[in-house]
Formats: structure tokens, C-alpha cells, sequence
């Protein structure tokens, strides 16, 4: 029936062959856009296939990261964690936190942002939009385009902008107009929709930094690779500190760009488990969750396939959990590739688990990380009472929690009181 | 009724253009659905578009936008809305013309999705999220199915796109008339007239003109410049959500009159 050319069946024996020249991850991905963007698309595919390996690009953007971002960032090694988790025995996971929330703006999103926009200025596009739900990928980019004089317009549902109130004051700060959007439940998947009708009317002045591993082809691939120097710092501090990889990389799953960021580099170390987790909300039972991977089916959204929270008639659900970056229907379509593949392993952790684990964080380590990331270092409660011996986990410290103190302070007011 | 491409063919023979008002399935409901389609049908539509509501509409401007919002907040379902096709269809000479998203298609799986909407009476198909390189699962089953996939092309799409997207479209080709989303604008850009010329020197194929066209102008002047089909969507779907349904479907009556006049041969 179907005139689709046959396509290799094997898989790709090296991580640099995905996606496809069609932007495929297996049957993930794709640009489902309308025509409009496609030339737009083609034309950031070709900026960044001819920079990226430039070496005046390079340079620019290796400067920037080590003097403006600082990078690398640490791999800290969690000692009062890893005791916490002990077994009586003596044994017990040893957990290792990549900093990514000691970048400048407080957490990975500027890697992409950063990368982006210098893409934009060498395509000669004067004006740059995003989406944004915790308001973290906002900022970074309200920071670029605040270093390099772009005007720069933020869209953010007024759901977010509430819970988030500290990231809008950031963003305006530095001259971004942060542009409310009332749709649906007013978070990311609706900022996201309006950014890109921004983009379908504007594409040909405006550059869209599109700021997770989801989207139209080659969102996915561009901004897996500005992350990909996580993964590349993460491989060679594992070798200084103990000549040897990681045993367990764990990240938090929203689009999924900090987890592609750690992941990547290590697709092809079969040695290596990679581990997703998932926001479950209120609980997936309640059907009030965000975990797509563990409970959603094959769709379309904002221009890719992949997995999706779907009603039976194909309508996109309304997500939910306390953290705004996690609050997303859908999920980079690589993430969906490795769970069919079972190359990684993709989980959920509730809201309250969440909760409990940045309190522990601040407790244990004196670093408060952002909701997002709680959720990762939720899932050691889960994980390592499963570990023999001592394995060593990685986990991305994705952002810092400034931004999400009053949020929770209500939370611990509202149980204290209860 | 005919296929899209036979009523684009027998317009042509008389030297007229079409006029394609589009509609939002169940806003304010499938009862005022139902009677718009066959009171478009008798106002002078020659094909209608009828829009199956979406939770996130990318193409959409914010009047479309809230019509599907409303529709689906009602409960509206994609199998009542084919019912409404079923059971308006054969008493209409306008061919209806299904304008959906990807998503509850690839949902329904794309063959039992075709049979369903070809079962209903549907004889065309537009899918805005689907560019040429995704329609190509779309393409070949629809024609088994009796269904015309138009594509669409835009003010963005370079030559040979355009030449490549022409061969495929079928029925007629969709030109976006501006760049951006659905919805009503003061007036035409100017180069739409260039991009019929264009597309016109690549094929023979009926151009139908949309996005943007609100005024009795806007559709004379693309039927001036070259057009086969003027499509309007938001200025429909305002008029009927303004007022009661019963005000709202005589509004939209008298529009479609007004715009249909304009289009008439002189």
C-alpha cells in the first residue's frame, strides 16, 4: 500500500547516524509543520551543518561557554547523599551530581541558547522567540539575546508565569517582552503552539530557539547536540575521578533536553544504564500526571512524532505537575526511540515525591534544586535499594531551585497547617 | 455530488471561480452545524470546508482558535461530526472538504480513518501540519479511498517545492496566502498575485486562495489575479459565533451571498 521507500531495518551502529536525513528516529520524529516553516527548517538545518564544525563558530562559542557560562561545570561527588542511601552493610550506590545548576542563569538551558543564537546572528535574523514553562529556558535566552542585542520575545502560559513569577521578573530584566499565554491551561505545551504561530508569521526575520530535544526536525538534533557537552564533560571527569564510566546516568524527563544532554555521549557504552524520570503529578492513576513515556501513545504534537498524552479521540490531554518544565504533553521524539529500543528506561515520581526530595537535597547537600530536578533525585528512594556492590550514578543537576522556593514554601505552609 | 477536481472542472468550463466557505464542526453545535452546511450550500458555496475541532490548532488565528476551543469544551467528537456529514451530505451539491490535523488521524489509524470520513460523504481532505514529505502516507490511500488530499503551499515555498507539491495535490492546490496563521487581515499582500503566477507557470491544477481573505475585495481581487477558488474561514466562523445561531446562520448566509457576488463574471 504504502510508497514510502524501504529504509534499513538495522540499526544505526554509531549515535552521530541519528536522526535520518528525513529527521527520523526510527518512526520518531519527522516535521509535521505547516508548509510555511519548511524552508525555515531547511535553512536552520543548513546553518547548522555549516557551522557547527566551523572553526570560527567553535572558538566563539568555546569562549562563551568557558567565560560567560562557566563551564564545565562540576561533577560533584554527593558524600552526605550517598550515606543517606547506604545499606547496613556497607554497600550502596556512590551519587555523583553533574552541576549543570551552577551554569550562569542557574541551570542547562543556556548550553542551547547560547549555541542558538549565534546560529541566528550568522543566519542574519534580527529577532528571536521562545516558549518557556519554568521560565529557565526563557531566561537563558532573554540573557543571550540580552549579550548580543537581539530584540527577544518569550512566550509563557499565565499559569506559569504565576508559579514562576521570579523567572518573568528575570526575563523583563533584561529586556525581554514576556508575551502571557491564556490557552488551554496556560503552560508550555500552549506557549509552545503560540510561539510557533509567532514563527509561521515572522519566519522570515525571526529565529525560533525552540528550547527542548522536541519539535520539527532538527530541533531534536540541534539541541541534543548543544547538549551533548554534559555527556562529553561527564566522560571525562568519570575518567579523572575513578578512570572509568558512569554505571547509571539518571536525568528528569520533560521535553527531555538535560536527559538527551547526559545521555548521548554514552548511547553506545552498552555498560552504561540511562535512566529517564517522569513527572506523575497527582498520581498516574488520577489521570493528573505528565509522565508520557510510561503512559501516553504514539502522536503528533508541535511538529514531531513521538509520545503523547491523548484522549481516545486523538485530542491532546492537559498535563499537570508542580513543575512547570516537566508540564508538557508530549516528550522529545529520541526519547521515545531509546524507550522502543530499550536502550534507556524511562520512570515516574509524584509531586509529594518530588517535594521530598528537594528538601533532602537542601538538607543533605546544601543545594536546593530546581522542582525539575528533584524529580531525578526522587527516583534514587526507588533505585538504590535495587543496587548490589557500588555502582556509580550520575544524576544531571539540571537547575537550582531559586526559582521555585515560593511555590514550595506555600506546599510546606499548606501541610504544616494541615 | 462531485469530486472536488470535477467541481473545479465544470467552474472552469463556465469561466467561474469558486467560492470555499469554511466552518468549525460544532460551534456553537452539530445542530447549527448541520444548518450552516446546507444553508451555505444554497448561498452561493460552490465546495465547503468543514473544520474538525483540535485541541492544538498551530495554524489556526485566535478565531478558529476559540471555535474549536468552544466546540470541544461542548464535546464534541469526531465520529458526530461525521454523522452530521452523513446525514447533510446527500442533500448538498457543495463537495465537503474536511479540514483536520495529523494527530486524530494517525490516531484512528490512516486507512480506517479514510474509510470512515469517504463512508460519511467526505470527498476532500486538507491537513495543515502535513507537508509534502509527511503526505506521502496519506497520499496514495486516500486515492484508494475516492479522497483528494490537497496540499498546501505558501509565500515561503521556494520553486521546486512548489513544482514538487503541485504534481502531488490533488483536487486543487491550497495557496496560503500569507505568512502566518488563519484569521482576518485588512488587506492582501501583493505578492500573492506573483505567487499565482508562479504557480500557475508549474500547473494546470485549480488554485484555490486562503488564509486572510475576510472581505467581498479580497476574494475579487484573487479571482482578478488569477485564482480558481477563494477560501474563507475566520470571517464565517466570527459571524456565526457573534450572535444567536439563528442571527448568526442569516449573517453568515448574507456574507456568503455578498462574497459570492463579488466573484461572479461581469
Amino acid at each position: 500500500m504504502t510508497t514510502t521507500p524501504l529504509r534499513p531495518s538495522s540499526q544505526p551502529t554509531s549515535s552521530a547516524q541519528r536522526p535520518d536525513a528525513l529527521g527520523r528516529f526510527g518512526k520518531f520524529g519527522g516535521k509535521y509543520v505547516p508548509e510555511t516553516l519548511m524552508p525555515a527548517l531547511a535553512e536552520l538545518e543548513a546553518a547548522f551543518y555549516q557551522y557547527r564544525n566551523d572553526p570560527a563558530f567553535q572558538t566563539e562559542l568555546q569562549g562563551l561557554l568557558k567565560d560567560y557560562v562557566g563551564r564545565p561545570s562540576p561533577l560533584y561527588f554527593a558524600e552526605r547523599l550517598t550515606t543517606h542511601y547506604a545499606r547496613p552493610n556497607g554497600t550502596g550506590a556512590q551519587i555523583y551530581l553533574k552541576r549543570e545548576d551552577l551554569n550562569h542563569t542557574g541551570a542547562h538551558k543556556i548550553n542551547n541558547a547560547l549555541a542558538q543564537v549565534l546560529l541566528a546572528k550568522r543566519m542574519g535574523k534580527q529577532r528571536v522567540i521562545a516558549e518557556t514553562g519554568a521560565g529557565q529556558h526563557g531566561v537563558a535566552t532573554a540573557t543571550v539575546c540580552a549579550r548580543f542585542g537581539l530584540k527577544c520575545v518569550i512566550y509563557m502560559g499565565v499559569h506559569d508565569m504565576e508559579r514562576q513569577a521570579l523567572n518573568v521578573f528575570r526575563m523583563k530584566l533584561m529586556g525581554a517582552e514576556v508575551s502571557p499565554v491564556e490557552a488551554g491551561t496556560g503552560t508550555l505545551k500552549d506557549a509552545t503552539s503560540e510561539a510557533i504561530r509567532d514563527w509561521v508569521t515572522n519566519v522570515e526575520t525571526t529565529h525560533y530557539i525552540l528550547g527542548s530535544v522536541a519539535g520539527p526536525h532538527p530541533y531534536p538534533m540541534i539541541v541534543r547536540d548543544f547538549h551533548t557537552v554534559i555527556g562529553e564533560e561527564t566522560r571525562v571527569q568519570s575518567q579523572e575521578k575513578w578512570q572509568g564510566l558512569p554505571d547509571i546516568l539518571l536525568a528528569c524527563v520533560g521535553g527531555g533536553s538535560n536527559a538527551m544532554g547526559l545521555f548521548h555521549e554514552f548511547v553506545n557504552e552498552p555498560s552504561v544504564r540511562l535512566i529517564g524520570v517522569e513527572a506523575a503529578g497527582e498520581g498516574v492513576q488520577t489521570g493528573k500526571h505528565a509522565a508520557t513515556l510510561t503512559h501516553g501513545r504514539v502522536g503528533v504534537l508541535h511538529g514531531a512524532m513521538s509520545y503523547l498524552l491523548q484522549d481516545e479521540d486523538g485530542q491532546v490531554v492537559e498535563p499537570h505537575s508542580i513543575s512547570a518544565g516537566l508540564d508538557y504533553p508530549g516528550v522529545g521524539p529520541e526519547h521515545s526511540y531509546l524507550k522502543e529500543l530499550g536502550r534507556a528506561e524511562y520512570y515516574s515520581v509524584t509531586d509529594q515525591e518530588a517535594l521530598n526530595a528537594f528538601k533532602r537535597l537542601s538538607q543533605l547537600e546544601g543545594i536546593i534544586p530546581a522542582l525539575e530536578t528533584a524529580h531525578a533525585i526522587a527516583y534514587l528512594e526507588v533505585l538504590c535499594p535495587q543496587l548490589e556492590g557500588f555502582p556509580r550514578i550520575v544524576i544531571n543537576c539540571s537547575g537550582r531551585g531559586d526559582k521555585d522556593v515560593q511555590t514550595v514554601a506555600k506546599l510546606f505552609d499548606a501541610t504544616e497547617k494541615s | 455530488m462531485n469530486s472536488v477536481s470535477e467541481c473545479f472542472e465544470h467552474l472552469r468550463s463556465h469561466a467561474r471561480c469558486a467560492l470555499i466557505p469554511f466552518v468549525t464542526a460544532g460551534d456553537p453545535n452539530l445542530e447549527v452545524t448541520a444548518k450552516a452546511l446546507e444553508r451555505l450550500d444554497q448561498s452561493g458555496a460552490d465546495l465547503i470546508e468543514l473544520g474538525v475541532p483540535y485541541s492544538d490548532p498551530l495554524a489556526d488565528g485566535p478565531v478558529i482558535q476559540a471555535a474549536a476551543t468552544r466546540a470541544l469544551q461542548r464535546g464534541t467528537k469526531f465520529e458526530q461530526v461525521l454523522e452530521v456529514v452523513q446525514q447533510v451530505s446527500p442533500r448538498l451539491r457543495s463537495p465537503i472538504i474536511l479540514f483536520t490535523y495529523y494527530n486524530p488521524i494517525l490516531n484512528r489509524g490512516i486507512d480506517s480513518f479514510l474509510q470512515q470520513i469517504a463512508t460519511a460523504g467526505v470527498k476532500g481532505l486538507v491537513v495543515p501540519d502535513l507537508p509534502l514529505e509527511e503526505a506521502e502516507v496519506l497520499l496514495k490511500p486516500a486515492i484508494d479511498h475516492g479522497i483528494e488530499l490537497t496540499l498546501l503551499v505558501a509565500p515561503t515555498t521556494p520553486k521546486e517545492r512548489l513544482v514538487a507539491i503541485a504534481q502531488q495535490s490533488q483536487g486543487f492546490i491550497y495557496l496560503v496566502s500569507t505568512t502566518g496563521v488563519t484569521g482576518m487581515r485588512a488587506q492582501m499582500e501583493s505578492r500573492v498575485k506573483d505567487m499565482i503566477l508562479e504557480l500557475r507557470s508549474v500547473t494546470d491544477k485549480p488554485i484555490g486562495v486562503g488564509f486572510g481573505i475576510s472581505q467581498p475585495e479580497h476574494a475579487r481581487q484573487a479571482m482578478e489575479w488569477g485564482a480558481d477558488g477563494v477560501i474563507v474561514g475566520s470571517a464565517f466562523v466570527k459571524r456565526l459565533a457573534d450572535s444567536s445561531p439563528e442571527k448568526g446562520l442569516q449573517d453568515m448566509a448574507d456574507f456568503c451571498r455578498t462574497l459570492k457576488a463579488a466573484i461572479a463574471p461581469n
